[in-house]
């Protein structure tokens, strides 16, 4: 039996991953890949209290987060997709419309 | 008493005229809005008269409940105060209120006929039933409180009327004039209001001076009931135009004819003669602030009268002359002869009230003109208005048998039993009287009409006249018949003076102590008979006096004005009181006003606070709006360091 602090780690070093993918990273697409390692870090510590509780709401939890995420990666996607056609480029330092 | 009197209506039918005439006149016909106007003050008057009828004077006083206003703390309890609307109806509110309802009927009508051209016309008559709906709280009134809403009511309604022909910048600036120099008074009488609940607990006339009562004479030195007293004077000198606060009157002029006769002359400005007689119980319990009262009316009976010598404008002289009569009514409340006084305030009702009409009625018939020194011989242009102007000079100069002379040496009397110089300046007073009147009386009427033959142009502004103006006319009967009314009133108005009737009726009020003491000189009636002949003959060299200078000899009164070069100048300019006034009090009020609270508070701190804040709010969003740079990587920096600062101070707080 692994201990529950294992999964903990792991799903900390998981979403600290994301995290620094995130703000390092100048790519769409990596930024993206890094949102959806930041999820499943979460996920897995979900799934890991669950187990360790023996209570099912957890686990509920992660179905809702994983398809909440498939349909943020459809929508991401599409978005990135019309970005890059009408910039040609992925660089998020040059998308910044946004400011004043 | 069974049945009600239902006094309720008296003053709300006047206000149901002034709403309707208010709200829809100005869409109604000039018919419709006369006869509004005139059936609801006509039937408060009618009103009134059913009171007089129905009411017997073992029923007074009466007390009529109409619905509590002002309630805290449970009744009895220290601290508790309450003030309900309800009225109260003794011998001298009836008076009053016959006063206010019947004058003020009568100059309703008269007003059909003045005011026929005017282009609001419907405006007028809203203000003037305004002023009647409030004219009647402050005399039906049981308590200060309610008193104090009718005493601001008939401010409002006097501004208002004063300045009615608002476009013409001396009628407005005469309007705040009056409004603001009766706000001192008003301050004063606040104050004694307030002192009056705090010692007493109460406003209610009965329950006040219930209390009052058992006090004794503050004869050793000034206490609380001298304050109260001293500053309900003050209040009654805002109102009724006393020294120092007399100098809104004579501008109050500015208005329409008919208001001065109503409201500056015979209702309005006798408030507060009424209130200081209303409330004899304090002041008769503080001899100084009687003697404060009797001071302050004997010199301004003398004052006023002195100035009103050299006035040419003719509304002007009586404007004086009403201050000056003013002035003899709290010499009479001053010597204790309250009924005395409210004697005086009824009889001056009736000739000033005619006086103002008369005038205005000679005003109408020369287009406008207002200067006595262009009118002259009108006596043959218009004789049923110049008849009934002498019968009402003769009446305000004392002659007997006429209304004045009754009340007036009723006044002069009982000022002779309390102190010998209230009588002699009152006497002097009296020819000065006499003297000016006659004067008004012999410039308008006597020798030749030197107006021109348009004279229209210096007129009222708004008192067009399409008809042309070749020769005087005289009025139509409208505006006459309240002046043959009025003159007959002031024929015979002071015959209920005779054997102290009129004491009589008030003694109720006023206490019989006065009736006792004057009935107990019976000896002494060879004095007071000795009294009126000196004052009528005194009144008859005034007016001898004014026959000579103005009619057999018209040149001397220039000569002897240049003989006075100094002095007459002083008298011509009012002994400067306005500009002292204007010098002392309102040229320091403005610069404060424009270097203090303009310049210094409302720019320098209430300005500036705002706008800095203003400057700081963008100075300092300049600097963080470069947070908003538009990329993404800093935004999310910026997330993932807020996070990480929430997190932090969760665990650092135990947070759970």
């Amino acid at each position: 039996m692994v201990p529950l602090s294992y999964y903990l780690v792991l799903s900390g070093f998981l979403f600290a991953c994301g995290v620094a993918g995130f703000l390092i990273k100048r790519n769409i697409i990596t930024i993206f890949m890094s949102i959806e390692l930041m999820l499943n870090g979460v996920n897995l510590s979900f799934v890991a209290f669950a187990a360790h509780w023996h209570a099912l709401a957890g686990q509920i939890f992660v179905f809702f987060v994983m398809v909440v995420a498939a349909a943020e990666s459809a929508v991401g996607l599409a978005i990135i997709i019309a970005v890059y056609r009408t910039r040609e480029t992925l660089n998020v330092d040059q998308v910044n419309l946004l400011k004043l | 008493m069974t049945s009600s009197l239902n006094l309720w209506l008296i003053p709300v039918l006047p206000l149901a005229g002034a709403a309707i005439n208010g709200f829809l006149g100005k869409k109604s016909s000039r018919t419709a809005v006369s006869v509004i106007g005139l059936f609801f003050s006509g039937a408060a008057f009618a009103w009134a008269l059913s009171v007089v009828m129905r009411v017997s004077s073992d029923a007074l006083p009466y007390h009529e409940y109409i619905a509590h206003w002002i309630r805290f703390g449970s009744a009895g309890l220290p601290g508790s105060f309450s003030s309900d609307f309800a009225l109260y109806l003794d011998q001298l509110s009836l008076v009053m209120l016959l006063i206010v309802t019947g004058v003020g009927f009568l100059i309703h009508i008269y007003s059909v006929g003045y005011m026929w051209d005017d282009p609001s016309y419907y405006r007028f008559f809203a203000y003037l039933n305004l002023f009647k709906f409030f004219m009647l709280t402050l005399v039906l009134a049981n308590n200060y409180l309610l008193m104090f809403i009718g005493w601001e009511g008939v401010g409002l309604a006097s501004y208002l009327l004063i300045g009615f022909w608002f476009t013409k910048d001396s009628a407005a600036s005469a309007g705040k004039k009056a409004f603001i120099v009766n706000r001192i008074g008003d301050f004063g009488f606040l104050i004694a209001l307030f002192l009056i609940i705090q010692h007493f607990g109460s406003l209610d006339f009965t329950k006040v001076f219930a209390q009052v009562q058992p006090l004794a004479a503050e004869t050793a030195g000034a206490g609380l009931l001298t304050a109260i007293g001293i500053l309900l004077m003050v209040g009654a000198c805002g109102k009724s135009a006393q020294i120092p606060l007399y100098v809104w009157l004579p501008d109050a002029m500015e208005g329409p004819t008919p208001v001065s006769a109503l409201i500056h002359a015979a209702t309005m400005v006798t408030a507060g003669v009424y209130m200081v007689s209303r409330s004899h119980m304090i002041f008769e319990r503080a001899p100084m602030a009687l003697m404060v009262v009797a001071v302050i009316g004997t010199l301004t009976a003398l004052f006023a009268a002195t100035i009103g010598i050299v006035q040419t404008d003719i509304k002007k002289v009586l404007a004086y002359s009403t201050v000056s009569q003013l002035g003899y009514m709290f010499m009479a409340c001053g010597v204790g002869a309250f009924s005395a006084g409210i004697f005086h305030l009824m009889t001056h009702a009736f000739f000033k009230g005619l006086l103002f009409l008369a005038a205005g009625s000679v005003i109408h018939a020369v287009g406008g003109e207002q200067d006595m020194r262009k009118m002259g011989g009108l006596r043959s242009y218009i004789p049923i208005t110049a008849a009934t102007m002498g019968i009402a000079t003769l009446a305000i100069a004392g002659i007997f048998p006429f209304a004045g002379f009754w009340s007036k040496d009723e006044i002069l009397w009982k000022a002779y039993q309390a102190n010998w110089v209230y009588w002699f300046i009152g006497l002097v007073t009296a020819f000065v009287t006499s003297f000016y009147m006659f004067r008004l009386l012999f410039m308008t009427f006597a020798g030749d009409y030197r107006g021109g033959a348009h004279a229209d142009e210096h007129g009222r502004g708004t008192h067009g006249h399409d008809h042309g103006h070749g020769e005087p006319h005289e009025s139509p009967m409208v505006m006459l018949v309240p002046l043959m009314i009025l003159a007959v009133l002031s024929v015979v108005g002071g015959l209920v003076g005779i054997g102290n009737g009129f004491e009589h009726f008030l003694a109720p009020v006023f206490g019989s102590g006065e009736v006792a003491g004057a009935a107990g000189e019976a000896a002494s009636r060879g004095t007071e008979i000795l009294l009126m002949v000196v004052s009528v003959t005194v009144a008859l060299l005034g007016a001898m006096l004014a026959y000579v200078l103005y009619v057999s000899k018209p040149y001397l009164p220039q000569k002897i004005a240049d003989g006075l070069n100094g002095f007459y100048t002083a008298v011509l300019n009012k002994y400067y009181i306005d500009e002292l006034y204007a010098k002392l009090f309102v040229k320091p009020l403005i610069d404060g006003s424009t270097s203090i609270l303009w310049q210094g508070v409302d720019r320098k701190i209430i300005d500036d606070t705002v706008n800095n804040a203003a400057d700081g709010a963008r100075q300092v969003s300049d600097e963080v709006r470069h947070m908003q740079s538009g990329n993404l990587r800093s935004y999310a920096g910026w997330i993932a360091a807020g996070s990480a600062v929430v997190l932090a101070y969760m665990i650092w707080m135990g947070v759970r």
